[in-house]
């Protein structure tokens, strides 16, 4: 199978999960004699696409533009629909990132292509494949297959390794794509980034809290701990509804689904809801004072006690062993 | 200005998800249904629309007539109209996409609203693919939306910030949690939506281009340990989650 592989950029950066997505592909590739083909799409971007050589792409086509600096909703999906169709790729491969799942339902429909988002597994069975994705934020998982033979997939950030570079480096190819203004009838003027701040989609540490902490002012503890391991600060509705903290903060079933190598949830319940978001994640530390509480029920490692003595200790430990 | 919000109707957060019989969907038993909470978002927007600017607002749904509830509860929170666009086969989001497409070609409005994503499929492409059906320009994940002078000026929600986003009339919108606050549907209204007829039609025949071969319940987690009580069990915890987990 010909797989395209959207690698995806911001600032003149690849994204870590550009590096998943190829390396997702050259699996596919790997069982079905095919090959990969990434697309990098922005300003002055010719310079990263080399590198995605070291994780499988064979070629990489760049479309560089002054107006493809910031994602436009319109002109990339009609770049990498027309990019696949060029190349003739029977699956187009992207990252489940707000990029990602906004571009690939319009690539799928330019395509007539069927759809699975938000994969977390791929499996090559014959001339099909067989992608696991998670229903019911997470309740659930059912194993789409996409009948066209044309296929569009994102896959979940942080759920497929991208493994090391082996330092190959991929021959470039520049293609234009003729834009009109039509094709950017969507378009981002702007982003605005919260400085530093690590989003707990794409986090592989995260510490969240619940209405357990009584008031925004504690969520210093939450913060320290979250620097101390390098994660995200995540929290339960409760504390959101009650604006302490901003919404996209907010895991769980109408949050954001994680799946993190570590959630630490703290003074949160464990509510249906709130585990449906967190649950796949591979392991998950819970501290409450109350030892009924559900969320010790999905906890690999619980504590017991007052959050307001035990986060600080464990923020302390933790630099320690990082010889802070 | 004409305005349609297209809404699901799907099992409450608080279901217990067991697979069904043919291993494939779950099953419905006892499974209290509501509407999708990130189209009550998009329902609300649309009324502020029309209280701004006039207008009509018409909420759409496809699904069996089970999905009338939910069609009744905008109705109720103030909509003008409702259509049902009756049909009981298993579509994936493109057939959906796909009929609600067509449905809205005829009604020809300026605004289409959605949700941010159903929380039964959680796939989050029907709004986008109905933009891409219809030529139109889209902002997904709408946490502001202001419409002046033939334009929609917007800002949407991506990995640790926002982006603002400029698009054309006529335009799709999905609406994220935090675009604001639904209002509950007053007595009057309930009352009213009532009595306001909902009119049904057939959409346009499903062709589905995904299939779920099975479903199943997530790998169960195995049951954890407590370590132990209080700031003592601390220094445990991290030996547990540096040599045993592995994780920091
Ligand atoms: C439609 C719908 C959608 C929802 N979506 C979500 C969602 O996406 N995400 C979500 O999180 N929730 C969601 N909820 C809400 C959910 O049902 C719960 O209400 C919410 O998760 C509770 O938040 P919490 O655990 O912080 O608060 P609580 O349930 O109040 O729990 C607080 C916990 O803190 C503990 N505690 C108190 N003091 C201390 C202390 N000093 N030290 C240690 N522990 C302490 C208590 O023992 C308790 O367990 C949704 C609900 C509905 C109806
Ligand atoms: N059967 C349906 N009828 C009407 N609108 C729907 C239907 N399914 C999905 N939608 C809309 O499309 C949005 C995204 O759904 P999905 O792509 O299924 O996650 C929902 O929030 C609804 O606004």
């Amino acid at each position: 199978m010909k797989i395209l592989a959207f690698a995806e950029q911001r600032d003149g950066q690849l994204k870590k999960n550009a590096f998943e997505v190829v390396s997702a592909a050259k699996k596919i590739a790997e069982q079905t004699n095919g090959e990969v083909v990434a697309l990098v799409i922005g300003e002055g971007v010719e310079g990263i696409a080399a590198a995605l050589g070291g994780y499988g792409a064979k070629r990489v086509v760049v479309v560089d533009d002054a107006r493809l600096k910031l994602y436009s909703s319109t002109a990339y999906a009609k770049i990498i629909a027309e990019v696949a169709g060029k190349e003739s790729a029977s699956v187009v491969l992207l990252a489940a990132t707000a990029m990602g799942k906004d571009a690939a339902p319009r690539v799928a429909v330019k395509l007539e292509a069927g759809l699975a988002v938000d994969c977390v597994a791929l499996k090559v069975d014959g001339g099909d494949i067989i992608a696991t994705r998670p229903v019911y934020a997470g309740k659930a998982q059912t194993d789409i297959k996409v009948t066209t033979s044309v296929k569009v997939l994102s896959l979940r950030p942080n759920v497929f390794t991208a493994g090391t570079s082996n330092g190959a480096q991929a021959p470039v190819e520049k293609t234009n794509v003729s834009l009109t203004d039509a094709d950017f009838a969507s378009v981002v003027r702007e982003v605005t980034q919260a400085t530093g701040k690590l989003d707990v989609a794409e986090a592989d540490i995260i510490v969240s809290g619940g209405r357990g902490l009584k008031g925004p002012e504690n969520f210093n503890i939450i913060e320290e701990l979250a620097a101390a391991l390098g994660a995200a600060v995540g929290a339960s509705r409760a504390v959101v509804d009650a604006g302490w903290r901003p919404h996209d903060e907010q895991v769980g079933q109408t949050g954001k689904t994680v799946s993190p190598s570590l959630y630490v949830a703290v003074a949160i319940s464990g509510a249906i809801q709130h585990l449906a978001g967190m649950s796949s994640s591979k392991y998950i530390v819970a501290i409450n004072k109350d030892k009924a509480a559900p969320i010790f029920q999905v906890a690999d490692y619980g504590i017991v006690g007052d959050a307001f003595e035990i986060v600080p200790a464990l923020t302390k430990e933790v630099k320690k062993l990082h010889g802070k | 200005m004409k305005i349609a919000v297209c809404i699901n109707h799907v099992p409450d957060t608080e279901t217990k998800v067991k697979v069904g019989a043919d291993g494939k969907s779950i099953d419905r038993a006892g499974v209290n249904f509501i509407i999708n909470p990130y189209d009550e978002f998009a329902v609300e927007e649309a009324l502020r629309i029309k209280e701004k600017q006039t207008g009509e607002v018409v909420v759409l749904s496809l699904g069996g007539d089970t999905h009338k509830e939910t069609l009744r509860k905008a109705l109720a929170m103030g909509v003008d109209k409702a259509v049902l666009l009756k049909d009981d086969t298993p579509r994936d989001s493109y057939s959906v996409a796909a009929a609600l497409s067509a449905a809205l070609k005829e009604l020809a409005p300026e605004v289409v609203l959605f949700g941010k994503q159903s929380i039964d499929s959680d796939d989050a492409a029907v709004g986008l693919m109905v933009a891409e059906m219809l030529g139109w320009a889209s902002v997904a994940v709408a946490v502001k939306v202001e419409i002046a002078d033939g334009k929609v000026t917007a800002e949407r929600e991506i990995e640790g910030g926002h982006e603002k986003v400029e698009a054309t009339l006529p335009v799709v919108i999905t609406a994220q949690k935090g675009l604001n606050e639904p209002r509950y549907p007053s007595l009057k209204g309930i009352m009213a939506a009532k009595s306001k007829p909902i009119e049904e039609k057939p959409p346009a025949p499903a062709q589905n281009r995904a299939e779920v071969v099975e479903m199943r319940k997530p790998p169960a987690k195995s049951a954890g340990k407590i370590v132990g009580t209080g700031a003592d069990a601390v220094p445990e915890l991290v030996r547990l989650l540096h040599e045993e987990a592995k994780v920091i």
